[in-house]
């Protein structure tokens, strides 16, 4: 298991080291430092071995932290562990950095001690850890009720939810936030596309709510269909083909797997429902179409058309169109219809940014750019054009059909519940080759 | 309030500042006081002086107090041991506390005390806790019990503590479960032998249910203890498959991970035919897909993990060819590892697409990584047939570029291309030499040279591009160096004439001016082949030689079942196995994968075997066609027996192949050996050592049988009896016997004159058999037979006579001819020279006819007082064509099963049941005729009591 965690600044000064395994030494703090943060070669690998210690690190703006163990360990456990201190860490005090750390050190190592023991990784969901671990020092006049619904939370079934929970407005809302990756060839043939989509929840709610959530998933759709035989026809076009989901640990998996159902009660506040990927008829909100020209060798000609392809009575916001430039650039003139667009040398890429733009529409950038001539045998290597926006759909297709709301014991039911539904689609990594 | 002040406390005499302040009567002040303790020990200062005083401040009610001195006792306890007994009364007292979150983090800490005087202290308190009425507590002293054992395992074992650790895996509450299975799977790894982890049917069940309802990590200490367990057949199997499956929805990858790793590892129990199975790959495929939009950490490792699930069953992902398609701004990590598992999925349908973004990878700027790419193209080309043509010319436009590692990259890979495709694309070799100046790296060199040396004849200059490596001869490596007298030596036997001079060059070179033993011998044997034999050296240095294998880099199978036992873990990163880079006792256990059951291809495992026997008290036991089918696998190992003996063929093979290695590396190819002369069967000598073993039975049997062949060389031979007396026949004695070697039967028989004239004219006839038997070749008697002369003839027989049932069925008439008179006389033959060499039924047939033969058609005999032991037996059978087929041991008896062959065609197949110790056996034979049953088992008695 793991034997130490470290977390270090960009300097390599140590924040925090808890060891937990009398394997490992002080002095692997020190390899880390030497081998990895401070090497000369920018290390290749998440996972460095130096000396038969194996050292797992990720990296947070510039901080580094450190899992250090001797022994084969579960690996993905070990990132996956690393990533939940780090939303550990963000949920108690913000961003992660070297001054937030230094700030809370007596918070972080409370922490260490209950999420990891003798290396192995303890209940870590932040709502249970805040009933009894807070930055105000810890609350040590629990009542003896108090006491054991902690223990019970943080062991039991349900450790991410505490009993008790009272709102006057039972409230919850639901965001699809699904983010379209694309490849594309500089002739517009689609290389590679999908939508890596999450739905997030916020629920204010009382009591301990059983919930049930419902999406055009076609195998749902299907199966029902056969029972009702005209409503296949409208409602199986639209239902849409999940490649695979994943869930927050709340979600009954086992009920998931036989009937397809997603039932669960839900932890309070914010939480991440699912992770789903799709990549059939996923629509793609902009088409990017390149057109570069070299003339002669000091010379580039760039001409982009992008045209969005969506309702027209929709808006698309934020779009953000980067044309990388070669890096022996000297100057840029660049036209564009709409929108701003300007060339940062410190970038290396023409920015274009447009505000908003209506579906179905197209607008188009040219831009000269001039370069300096060079006796670089290299070719450059044409980085794709890629885009960032955001529209008001999901371009996966999916919608949410319902989410109920049981709760037995407290006397509200599912049409109290006051729910808010709002989709987004995000560009992932957008990019056409040119 | 903020607490980074405490990292900036730099002053001289800190220590006594500190000292005083910790003394100090105020809390705030005392507490203010630790947290620079604290601070200072984090950044590496020594602050062990201040034990006492930070140790004094533990007995406190302010639990964020407590848990920094408990902090400051983690880290210094070892190096004051003495001291650090002051704090167990505090310890002991706390595991008394009302607050379930204090007892939970006295016994916590405790635990992580590795100080050896006060552990026996700890004793008391770990073993209420562990019985504690708050979960949270007992969960913490699951964990706990496993910190003791890493101090003193001695201890825990004395304490019992493992048993109540076991209970805790009957905990109701899921946290406790996950992490008593934790602990205990930690400590069972430093007792490889021990049973600690005793996983049967009914824990296994509990570890599931617990599944359900335990944390992420929970989830993932559970699932890999799962992984460790042997399902005792494939129904269970599938049923713990079935619970695991859930699992691939989880949010966490590592979840995700475990539980592929638990479906890999018992999908080698499933029949490949059932459905399930095919639904279980297909489950497989959309987690991993996922996994890939993790955080680059987690793909690189989920990467690592897919390359071996690529290797071990690559249908899983062979449509998924575009996810691991580059990214822009993927890490490096990412994208070689990405470009490794492309080339694997490499296959016709896909070509296209992938040499399209291999393409696109060249021109990257990563140095690493545009290598790779390039190494690619050229490993498509090699893979897929079709496409070689258009690798080749991607790696020309690539080499067109100029970009000098580029180039090298490509020369090399086009090297591997010609030895996969000879004389095909010779064509590109112009462009290659265009080249030669920018080639920098040894391996780049190497494999220009080897081009030069291959293809001398269509280069012109040859013999100059040869010579301007050579100026430089001791400047090179050795790879190229070798390369360049294997090469030079090529050219001048494809162009004596002209390189005479450049060959003795490069020989004295090689012999004389180097100190390199590998780059001398080979010199050495190139120059004695030469002077002594050049149309030898031709053959042997310009031989035709074998292509190179489709797949390349491939993890040797049996490290690859190992890893894929470890998915999810470090080996499965690093591509080794544990004991390669974990230290002392841990990780040295070796795992493997069940081994594969099911209809079509199946091997029994050690457990299934007696469980898989039938009840005793049925006389014919015919083992599951499973465990037959294991016996054949073992038995196959070797080539079929019937040859010559293998002893001689070995030891020929033997000194062949010695010859073909060296041959082959002299002609200048890496890595190859001649893979097909290399087939020579395992000595007999290193054979007995796996006679007693019972899982070495087939191959014990395999050295049995050809040992069998090689001393007796045909089937038994009874004495000579006297079938025709004198007296009945005017003087002519006749004595014989029936004799079965190599597949022809003859009558051996020894004629005597006991008369007193001379007797010649001699003829002899048999009158329509059972079998067919007749005369192949007249009786012979060269010269007339004086009186009291004996001659002894051997008479080839055939059985292709008329046939008649006899009764009994193995009497044989005969009639003899002389100038005298005709005689006539009977006599039974044993019946086993009747056994055909061909009489070895394949199993599987064994089985189906076994069952297909009526079993009123079953007769059961005993032979008595047999000495032998099963093999010697099976030995002594199979020299008369009584084949072996199988041999099984059930509850103490060894089993045999055999069969033979008639002449006539007629299958016996027979089941001999030995005792140990007992000399009788039991013989059951089955037979479509049943009448030869009784001859047969007379052929038994005669054959395993000579």
């Amino acid at each position: 298991m793991i034997g130490g965690l470290f977390i270090y600044n960009h300097k390599g000064e140590v924040l925090i080291s808890r060891v937990y395994r009398d394997d490992i030494g002080r002095n692997a703090v020190d390899a880390f430092r030497v081998n990895v943060i401070h090497a000369r070669q920018q290390v290749r690998s998440p996972v460095t071995n130096i000396a038969r210690t194996s050292f797992f690190h990720v990296k947070r703006s510039n901080i580094w932290l450190a899992a250090v163990t001797k022994q084969n360990v579960n690996a993905a456990m070990v990132f996956e562990f690393l990533y939940k201190m780090c939303d550990v860490m963000a949920a108690y005090f913000g961003k992660i950095s070297e001054e937030n750390i230094k700030n809370n050190f007596v918070l972080i190592y409370e922490l260490l001690d209950e999420i990891l023991d003798f290396g192995y990784p303890q209940n870590s969901e932040t709502g249970a850890l805040k009933t009894f671990i807070t930055q105000q020092g810890i609350k040590s006049q629990h009542t003896k009720e108090e006491q054991s619904q902690i223990t019970s939370q943080v062991t039991g079934q349900i450790g991410w939810r505490r009993e008790g929970i009272k709102y006057r407005r039972n409230e919850l809302f639901l965001d699809v936030l699904e983010s379209v990756n694309l490849l594309m060839s500089p002739q517009g043939q689609v290389l590679s596309a999908h939508v890596s989509g999450r739905v997030v929840m916020k629920s204010y709610l009382s009591g301990m709510p059983e919930c049930k959530f419902g999406m055009n998933d076609k195998i749902v759709i299907e199966k029902q269909g056969k029972g009702t035989a005209d409503e296949t026809g409208k409602s199986g076009k639209q239902s849409i083909a999940i490649d695979d989901c994943t869930f927050h640990q709340c979600v009954r998996l086992s009920k998931f797997d036989s009937e397809r159902s997603i039932s669960f009660i839900p932890p309070d506040g914010e939480f991440e429902l699912m992770r789903y990927r799709t990549t059939k008829d996923i629509i793609l909100p902009f088409r990017v179409i390149p057109l570069v020209r070299e003339v002669g060798r000091t010379k580039l000609e760039v001409k982009v058309v992008i045209k969005s392809n969506f309702k027209p009575s929709l808006l698309a916001q934020k779009i953000e169109v980067r044309i990388p430039t070669p890096l022996n650039t000297s100057g840029v003139q660049v036209i564009c219809m709409k929108g701003k667009a300007k060339y940062k040398a410190s970038e290396n890429a023409i920015v274009w940014k447009i505000k908003r733009m209506a579906g179905m529409k197209e607008s188009q950038i040219s831009a000269e750019i001039e370069l300096l001539p060079t006796n670089d045998k290299k070719k450059w290597a044409r980085p794709p054009i890629s885009m960032n926006f955001e529209v008001p759909f999901a371009p996966s297709g999916l919608k949410v059909r319902y989410l109920k709301v049981f709760e037995p014991k407290l006397n509200y039911s599912d049409h109290d519940v006051i729910k808010w539904v709002r989709y987004i689609g995000r560009s992932g990594i957008y990019e056409t080759r040119c | 309030m903020t607490d980074s002040k405490y990292f900036t406390t730099t002053k001289k005499g800190e220590i006594f500042e500190l000292k005083a302040e910790l003394n100090s009567d105020k809390k705030e002040k005392k507490k203010e006081a630790v947290k620079k303790v604290i601070a200072s020990m984090t950044v590496g200062k020594d602050v062990s002086a201040l034990f006492p005083d930070v140790v004094n401040c533990m007995q406190t009610d302010n639990l964020e107090l407590k848990k920094l001195v408990y902090l400051y006792l983690m880290n210094y306890a070892k190096s004051q041991p003495d001291m650090a007994i002051m704090a167990v009364n505090t310890f002991v007292k706390d595991c008394e506390d009302p607050n379930p979150l204090i007892r939970a983090l006295a016994v916590r800490t405790m635990g992580c005390i590795r100080v050896d005087k006060i552990t026996e202290y700890l004793c008391e308190p770990l073993r209420k806790c562990l019985k504690d009425e708050d979960p949270y507590v007992r969960k913490t002293a699951a964990v706990c019990v496993a910190k003791l054992h890493d101090i003193n395992a001695q201890l825990v074992e004395d304490q019992g503590f493992l048993d109540t650790l076991k209970d805790l895996i009957s905990d109701s509450n899921p946290m406790v479960v996950a992490n008593a299975v934790a602990a205990l799977s930690e400590i069972a790894e430093s007792h490889p032998s021990s049973n600690l982890l005793d996983l049967n049917p009914q824990s296994i069940n509990k570890l599931l249910t617990a599944l359900n309802e335990c944390t992420e990590w929970g989830q993932i200490f559970i699932l890999d203890c799962l992984a460790n367990y042997m399902p005792k057949d494939d129904r269970e199997a599938q049923s713990i498959c079935e619970r695991v499956t859930p699992r691939l929805s989880h949010a966490n990858s590592a979840v995700v991970l475990s539980a592929v790793k638990v479906l890999m590892k018992f999908m080698e129990m499933l029949s490949k035919d059932l459905d399930y199975y095919g639904t279980l790959l297909k489950k497989l495929a959309p987690p991993l897909v996922t996994l890939l939009s993790a955080e680059p950490e987690l793909q690189y490792v989920a990467l690592r993990n897919i390359n071996l699930i690529v290797q071990k069953r690559p249908e899983i992902l062979k449509h998924e060819m575009k996810v691991f398609f580059v990214k822009y701004n993927d890490p490096i990590y990412v994208k070689l590892e990405k470009l490794d598992i492309m080339i694997r999925l490499a296959s016709q349908a896909n070509i296209a697409q992938v040499l399209a973004e291999l393409k696109e990878y060249a021109t990257e700027v990563d140095v690493d990584f545009v290598r790779k790419a390039v190494r690619a193209i050229g490993r498509c080309a090699i893979k897929v047939e079709q496409s070689a043509e258009r690798c080749v010319s991607t790696l020309l436009d690539l080499i067109q570029t100029k970009v000098n590692y580029v180039v090298q990259e490509a020369i090399v890979v086009i090297k591997d291309i010609f030895r996969k495709y000879p004389n095909k694309y010779e064509s590109v070799i112009a462009t290659l030499c265009e080249n030669l100046d920018s080639l920098d790296e040894p391996e780049a060199r190497a494999a220009m040279i080897w081009i030069v040396g291959e293809y001398a004849e269509r280069i012109d200059n040859a013999d100059e591009l040869l010579e301007s490596f050579l100026e430089g001869f001791h400047d090179e490596s050795t790879q190229v160096q070798l390369q360049l007298l294997t090469a030079i030596v090529k050219l001048f036997l494809k162009k004596p004439t002209e390189t005479q001079e450049l060959v003795q060059q490069v020989l004295s070179l090689a012999t004389q001016d180097s100190d390199n033993p590998d780059l001398r011998d080979r010199g050495y044997i190139y120059w004695r082949l030469l002077s002594t034999d050049p149309v030898a050296a031709k053959e042997v240095v310009l031989a035709e030689k074998p292509l190179i294998s489709e797949e390349t880099d491939l993890i040797e199978p049996t490290l690859l079942d190992e890893l894929i036992c470890y998915i999810g873990t470090l080996a499965s990163v690093y591509h080794k196995p544990p004991s390669a880079f974990v230290e002392g006792s841990r990780g040295v256990v070796h795992k493997s994968l069940p081994p594969r059951t099911g209809s079509s291809e199946s091997a029994e495992s050690p457990e299934a075997a007696p469980t898989g026997a039938p009840p005793s008290e049925q006389p014919a036991v015919i083992p599951a066609q499973g465990d037959l089918l294991g016996d054949l696998l073992n038995l196959d190992l070797g080539p079929p027996v019937s040859g010559p003996p293998m002893t001689t063929a070995s030891v020929q093979m033997g000194a062949v192949d010695l010859l073909g290695g060296g041959l082959d590396s002299l002609m200048g190819d890496e890595s190859e050996g001649m893979g097909g002369t290399n087939f020579a069967a395992p000595p007999a000598g290193t054979m007995p050592a796996t006679l007693s073993a019972p899982i070495g039975g087939g191959l014990g049997d395999l050295f049995d049988l050809t040992s069998g062949v090689g001393t007796l060389s045909g089937s038994y031979v009874a004495p000579k009896a006297v079938w025709l007396p004198a007296m009945k026949a005017k003087g002519l004695e006749i004595s014989g016997t029936f004799t079965r070697q190599v597949g022809s039967i003859s009558m051996d028989l020894l004629l005597t004159n006991k008369a007193l004239q001379v007797m010649s004219d001699f003829a002899i006839q048999f009158n329509r058999n059972s079998f067919g038997l007749a005369p192949a070749a007249p009786l012979q008697v060269h010269a007339p037979l004086s009186p009291n002369q004996t001659v002894e003839i051997s008479l080839p027989l055939n059985t292709v006579g008329s046939v008649m049932k006899m009764d009994p069925l193995n009497n044989l008439q005969v009639a003899v001819k002389n100038n005298i008179d005709v005689f006539y006389f009977s006599t039974l033959y044993p019946l086993h020279i009747l056994f055909v060499e061909d009489g070895k039924m394949e199993r599987q047939m064994f089985l189906a006819t076994w069952k297909d033969i009526p079993n009123e058609n079953e007769a059961q005999f005993q032979i008595k007082d047999c000495p032998l032991n099963a093999e010697a037996v099976s030995s002594k059978l199979q020299g008369s064509n009584i084949f072996t087929i199988a041999k099984r041991n059930v509850e103490g008896q060894d089993m045999l099963y055999q069969s033979l062959k008639l002449t006539n065609g007629i299958w016996v197949l027979a089941e001999l049941r030995i005792q140990p110790g007992n000399p009788n056996f039991t013989l059951s034979l089955k037979c479509r005729a049943p009448e030869v049953s009784q001859h047969v088992y007379q052929a038994y008695e005669t054959v395993l009591k000579n």
